[in-house]
């Protein structure tokens, strides 16, 4: 098929990234995208930082926190309006979840950012209902804490009206709206794998992650992050200028303890820097998922000599679970699914765990404080 | 979708005031819109917010769960059968949805024809280009799912006022303190937009020259700043003023509803419908 020569291919992922370009900006996934499946699981992946982000605003701010939450979600809401013009003549909408987690810290920017997304999703249809968990995860979570992990490390232990602060309220802002673009092109990319018909034809997104993640990175990457990361420095600069006590509020110790905000933060952001190094690992393989043959698999991989530990242990291993069916059920599909749900409970749990782990660690830590 | 198809090329580069001011104006008026279509006399104007809250979520999922053309099809022909009964103008829901989404997905659907391996379905002589069968499906899948949808979600939208969207939304077990701040954004969003519009028109009323990109984005980020600084300073009156009132931290709500014969009768019509699709779907 004239698919296998090169150049055809590379000309289709460029037009894709192109159209992707001229199209979207703001990475609204609406309905019908994406699999009720992947939809439910991103539910699941943001439900911990949703619980985070509501603990951490009831702990800090108690009851003055409702109508801070909805008037800041009401300006998150305002700004992904407004046209920003970037270099080159066009123009971009920033998110503003840059300028949330500089000002309120990432848990309660996630809750700011998602407010605003699920008023948009159902009172302006912009942005699917079902893929609420996805949209929130991608712009409300992964924006706010690479973003103000960035700017803390750039900010930390300068004063407020440092210069550094706007390099990394800059970065923040774009490192920030580029992953979650690579999250966005990564939702996409698994759907072809995951769901499709009987004969093969994709159901929802077409396309696959070779396509995907570059069709939404690079036009990400060279506009949407850019106003982001923009906005925010020039945000951050007139706050300096003009209205330094908004900034100084922002680094109480109350928002922010000295234990050292990057500490407090490890846990979350070493899950997404693990589901960003994680995923394309597992399925940009074709496939199997890397590191999962079976052993007839690892011989065709040219592996003629297999392991006789491992041998012993394959027939240990495959017996519940073997290839995501339960054959002791007869019904493959159902048996695809069960497989599904219990591989969601085991995440969700491990998910919680870790919620756990940190809300104790911050709760020993205040103690001492006290 | 509309206010987020993002990228405009600008030769004029004032135009960016323009554009911003444009989108305001436009989200502000489609609103009353919906609001004004809410108060007409319609069949989904006549039922519980609760009821359809319920039934377009259900009929949302059954839409995504479909594995079958023709039910989605049915969907959206059923979507517009309502919105038809509803008094929303007949070209309003395909406009809406035919214009502004499927532009953007089907721009993003169509290298998909072409790209997917399946058998030949049509050769385009010129290009030296093949459609694939199973391109086509996939392309009409992503389409029909997602003008589908769209239907759906902007028949609640505009037959539904906002506010018993949120109380409907408390049946779904949302939290009373989130169904709050929700309403609460929603209202001050209006606000914040009405700010923000006046900003840009005094800016705009003031101006001779024209701007460059620098000075654009510098009048961008005083105003994004100023309404940082106004919200927040806004959040602490509202504040006070809900404490001055009995606020103390707990919320009450009003819950008028009451499920009629007729809303019990179309909730097991919406449902059976999800069904349905969902066993002929797959």
């Amino acid at each position: 098929m004239f698919l296998k020569s090169r150049p055809i291919r590379f000309l289709f992922v460029y037009y894709a990234a192109l159209l992707v370009w001229l199209s979207t900006t703001a990475m609204h996934i609406p309905d019908g995208y994406l699999s009720p499946l992947t939809c439910l699981i991103m539910f699941l992946i943001v439900l911990p930082f949703w619980v985070i982000g509501i603990r951490k605003i009831r702990e800090t701010m108690n009851a003055r926190s409702v109508p801070l939450i909805a008037l800041l979600s009401a300006f998150s809401f305002v700004i992904m309006m407004f046209n920003f013009p970037i270099p080159g003549g066009t123009t971009a909408h920033a998110i503003g979840a840059t300028i949330a987690a500089i000002i309120l810290g990432p848990e309660a920017a996630t809750i700011v950012v998602s407010i605003a997304l699920i008023i948009q999703a159902f009172f302006f249809g912009d942005g699917g209902i079902t893929a609420l968990g996805a949209n929130s995860f991608n712009m409300a979570v992964t924006v706010s804490y690479i973003s103000y992990a960035i700017y803390q490390a750039f900010s930390k232990g300068q004063p407020l009206t440092s210069p550094r602060r706007l390099i990394g309220a800059a970065l923040g802002g774009w490192t920030g709206v580029t992953a979650a673009a690579f999250f966005a092109g990564v939702e996409f990319g698994i759907q072809p794998l995951l769901f499709k018909s009987a004969n093969g034809t994709p159901l929802y997104a077409p396309y696959p992650l070779p396509v995907s993640i570059p069709a939404m990175v690079i036009p990400h990457a060279i506009l949407a992050s850019v106003a982001e990361g923009l906005l925010a420095a020039l945000v951050v600069a007139y706050l300096q200028r003009s209205n330094i006590a908004v900034l100084q509020a922002a680094e109480k110790p109350a928002l922010l303890n000295e234990a050292g905000v990057l500490r407090k933060l490890r846990v979350p952001l070493i899950i997404l820097a693990a589901l960003i190094v994680a995923t394309p690992l597992g399925l940009l393989a074709p496939g199997t998922a890397w590191g999962e043959w079976g052993t007839e698999q690892l011989a065709s991989q040219g592996l003629s000599f297999i392991p006789a530990g491992l041998e012993k242990l394959s027939g240990l291993w495959g017996a519940p679970l073997a290839g995501y069916n339960l054959h002791a059920l007869g019904n493959a599909s159902l048996g695809y699914l069960l497989s599904a749900v219990l591989g969601i409970v085991v995440v969700t749990i491990v998910v919680w765990l870790f919620t756990m782990l940190i809300t104790a660690g911050s709760k020993t830590r205040e103690r001492k404080n006290s | 979708m509309e206010n987020t198809s993002s990228v405009k090329r600008s030769s004029n580069r004032s135009d960016i005031l323009e554009h911003t001011l444009h989108g305001i104006t436009e989200t502000l008026e489609q609103a009353l819109f919906a609001e004004e279509i809410s108060a007409r006399k319609g069949l989904f104007q006549s039922l519980d917010a609760r009821v359809k809250v319920i039934s377009v979520l259900a009929l949302l999922i059954g839409v995504a769960l479909s594995h079958s053309l023709l039910v989605l099809l049915a969907i959206y022909f059923l979507a517009l059968l309502f919105a038809w009964t509803s008094a929303i103008p007949a070209g309003l829901l395909i406009k809406r949805v035919w214009l502004a989404l499927p532009f953007f997905t089907g721009l993003i659907a169509l290298p998909a024809l072409f790209i997917t391996p399946g058998p030949a379905f049509l050769h385009l002589p010129l290009l030296g280009l093949v459609i694939t069968q199973t391109g086509l499906t996939t392309a009409a899948f992503l389409l029909l799912r997602v003008s589908t949808s769209a239907s759906l979600t902007l028949l609640l939208i505009l037959t539904t006022p906002w506010n018993t969207v949120l109380s409907a939304l408390g049946v779904l077990r949302v939290p009373d303190v989130f169904i709050l701040i929700l309403g609460m954004t929603y209202r001050y969003i209006y606000l914040l937009l009405h700010t923000a519009n006046d900003m840009f028109l005094s800016r705009k009323s003031r101006m001779v020259g024209r701007m460059d990109t620098s000075e654009n984005q510098k009048m961008l980020a005083a105003i994004s700043a100023t309404l940082l600084d106004k919200s927040l300073n806004l959040s602490s009156e509202v504040y006070l003023a809900m404490q001055s009132r009995g606020y103390r931290g707990a919320v009450v709500t009003l819950k008028p509803f009451r499920m009629q014969p007729q809303d019990w009768l179309w909730l097991f019509i919406f449902l059976g419908i999800t069904t349905l699709a969902i066993i002929l779907g797959r």
